[in-house]
C-alpha cells in the first residue's frame, strides 16, 4: 500500500503540492489527471524519491521514503516508474538495458540477469529485439523497453508518467495495450495520464489534480463521467473538445 | 650543395638507448593517463555540482593545472619538494605532474561531456535502484567517453608530449635519452629528427589504438 499524507512540495517559491492525501491500495490502478502543470507528475517523483518533499508523508509498504534513514535504493527496487522520454539507455542493447539493474542492484549473475532479461522483454512482445540498440527501436517499442526494464527488478508497484505523450499516434496503442496486460495481471499501479479513454476504461479510481491538490477522486464513473467538481468538469470539457479543435484548425 | 653533412650511423648506434627512452615514455604517458582519468572522473562531477568543498577543490585543480606552465608544475613537484626534504626519483616527478595535469584538463572535458548527457538517464538509473556512483560507473561514464571521445585522445597525446620535460630533470625518457646521447657527438639535429618521429609514431600508436579500443566498446 501506498499512504500518501499531507505531502508539501515546492521548487523555490512555487508550490507545486499542496497538501496531498491518497492512498493506493495493493492490486489498485489509480489514475491521476488533471491539466499541466497541476502537480501530478511530481507528485510520481515523489512517490520514488527522485524528488524531496517539505512536508507531509509518503509511506510505501509502511516504509517513509523521504526518512532519511530509509534505505532508499532498496525501497525503489519496489517502485518502478516509467518516464514521459522513455529514457533508455542509449550505449546498451535492449538485453542489457533490462539486464542491468537485476547484475548490479540485485546482484544477479550475468547469465541469470541475461535470462531474466530475455523473459522480460518477450512479457512486453520484444522478444525479438534483444540485441537492437534503443537508437533502432521505435518509440513504443522503446517505451515498452523501460517498462521491461522496470519490471525485471520485479517491483510491487509501477507508476507511469505520462507514458504515451511523446509517442506519435499510431504508437500509442501498443504501449497501452502493454499496461493493460500488466493490469489483467495485477499489479498495482499509478497512472498520470491525459488519456482520458484509458482512464475511463482502465482505471479502479480516478483523482483529479488541480491547483496542488486532489480536488476530486472517485470511480472513473464518478469522476469522469459524472464530475461534481467545477474544476473536474471544466477540465474534461477542454479534454474532450480537443480532437475537434484540431480538425477546425487544420480545416482552416 | 653546401651545407650540413647529414651522419645518421651515430644515431643508429646510440637507438637501442633512445628506444629504452621511449618505453619510458610510453609508461608514463599510460600510466598519467589512467591516473588523470581516474582523479578527473569525480571531479568533472564534483564541477557539475557547482557548490560544496569538493566543487572548490576541483575547480582550485583546474585553475592551477591548466593556468600555469607545465614546467612550472613539474618544477614544483620535483624541487619544490626537495626544498621540504621531501626527495622524490624524477620518474615519480614527471608521473605525479603529468598526471596532475592531465587530471586537469580532462576535468573540463569530462565536464563538457557530462553537460551532454541528458538529466533522465541518471532519474531513469536511480528509479532502478542504483545508487550514485553504480549510475555513474554504468550509465553516464560510458556515454559521457562516447562524446568526449576524440579531446579525451588528444588530452592523452598532449599528456605524452609533455613527458619530455623529464629531460629537465635528468629523467631518461626518450627526450632525456636523446639529449644525453648527443652530447657525446653533438649530431642534435640527426638526433632530435629520428626522436621527432619517434614521438609521432608513439602518438599515432595511441590514436590508433583507442580507436580500436572505440569501436569495441561502442560497437560503431
Amino acid at each position: 500500500m501506498i499512504r500518501i499524507s499531507k505531502v508539501q512540495k515546492a521548487f523555490g517559491s512555487v508550490v507545486v503540492l499542496k497538501g496531498i492525501d491518497l492512498t493506493i491500495e495493493k492490486g489498485e490502478l489509480v489514475c491521476l489527471i488533471g491539466a499541466s502543470g497541476s502537480g501530478k507528475s511530481t507528485l510520481l517523483q515523489c512517490i520514488n524519491g527522485l524528488e524531496p518533499i517539505q512536508g507531509g508523508e509518503i509511506l510505501v509498504d509502511g516504509i517513509s521514503v523521504h526518512d532519511p534513514k530509509t534505505d532508499i535504493n532498496k525501497l525503489r527496487r519496489k517502485l518502478g516508474i516509467v518516464f514521459q522520454q522513455y529514457n533508455a539507455f542509449p550505449h546498451l542493447t535492449a538485453l542489457e538495458n533490462v539486464a542491468l539493474a537485476p547484475r548490479v542492484v540485485a546482484k544477479r549473475s550475468r547469465a541469470v540477469a541475461r535470462a531474466l532479461a530475455q523473459k522480460h522483454l518477450e512479457h512486453v512482445g520484444l522478444g525479438d529485439k534483444g540485441d537492437s540498440l534503443p537508437s533502432q527501436l521505435s518509440g513504443g517499442q522503446q517505451q515498452r523497453l523501460a517498462i521491461a526494464r522496470a519490471l525485471a527488478m520485479e517491483p510491487s508497484y509501477m507508476l507511469f508518467d505520462e507514458v504515451t505523450s511523446a509517442l506519435d499516434p499510431e504508437l500509442v496503442g501498443e504501449v497501452l495495450e502493454t499496461m493493460r496486460l500488466l493490469r489483467s495481471e495485477g499489479m498495482t499501479m499509478v497512472v498520470v495520464t491525459h488519456d482520458i479513454n484509458f482512464a475511463r476504461e482502465s482505471a479502479d479510481r480516478v483523482a483529479f489534480l488541480c491547483q496542488g491538490e486532489v480536488c476530486e477522486i472517485g470511480t472513473a464513473k464518478e469522476v469522469i463521467d459524472n464530475p461534481r467538481n467545477e474544476q473536474t468538469q471544466k477540465f474534461l470539457r477542454r479534454e474532450n473538445r480537443k480532437p475537434l479543435e484540431i480538425v477546425r484548425s487544420s480545416v482552416a | 650543395m653546401n651545407g650540413y653533412q647529414f651522419y645518421w650511423s651515430i644515431v643508429w648506434d646510440s637507438l637501442p638507448l633512445l628506444l629504452a627512452g621511449a618505453w619510458v615514455t610510453i609508461q608514463i604517458t599510460i600510466l598519467a593517463f589512467i591516473i588523470g582519468t581516474l582523479i578527473a572522473m569525480p571531479m568533472a562531477v564534483a564541477r557539475q555540482q557547482g557548490e560544496g568543498w569538493a566543487y572548490r577543490f576541483s575547480t582550485l585543480w583546474v585553475e592551477l593545472s591548466r593556468n600555469t606552465p607545465a614546467v612550472f608544475q613539474l618544477y614544483l613537484f620535483y624541487f619544490g619538494l626537495g626544498a621540504f626534504h621531501i626527495n622524490i626519483p624524477s620518474y615519480a616527478a614527471v608521473l605525479i605532474s603529468v598526471s596532475f595535469n592531465n587530471a586537469g584538463y580532462m576535468t573540463e572535458i569530462f565536464r563538457g561531456g557530462l553537460a551532454a548527457i541528458p538529466r533522465q538517464q541518471l532519474s531513469a538509473s536511480r528509479s532502478l535502484g542504483m545508487t550514485s556512483p553504480q549510475s555513474f560507473i554504468h550509465v553516464i561514464f560510458p556515454q559521457m567517453f562516447k562524446v568526449i571521445f576524440l579531446a579525451y585522445v588528444t588530452q592523452g597525446i598532449w599528456g605524452m608530449l609533455n613527458t619530455s620535460l623529464g629531460m629537465l630533470v635528468g629523467l631518461q625518457e626518450l627526450s632525456g635519452a636523446t639529449q644525453y646521447a648527443q652530447s657525446a657527438s653533438f649530431r642534435t639535429f640527426e638526433f632530435f629528427l629520428v626522436t621527432a618521429l619517434i614521438y609521432y609514431l608513439i602518438a599515432k600508436g595511441l590514436q590508433f589504438s583507442s580507436q580500436l579500443a572505440f569501436r569495441l566498446m561502442y560497437r560503431s
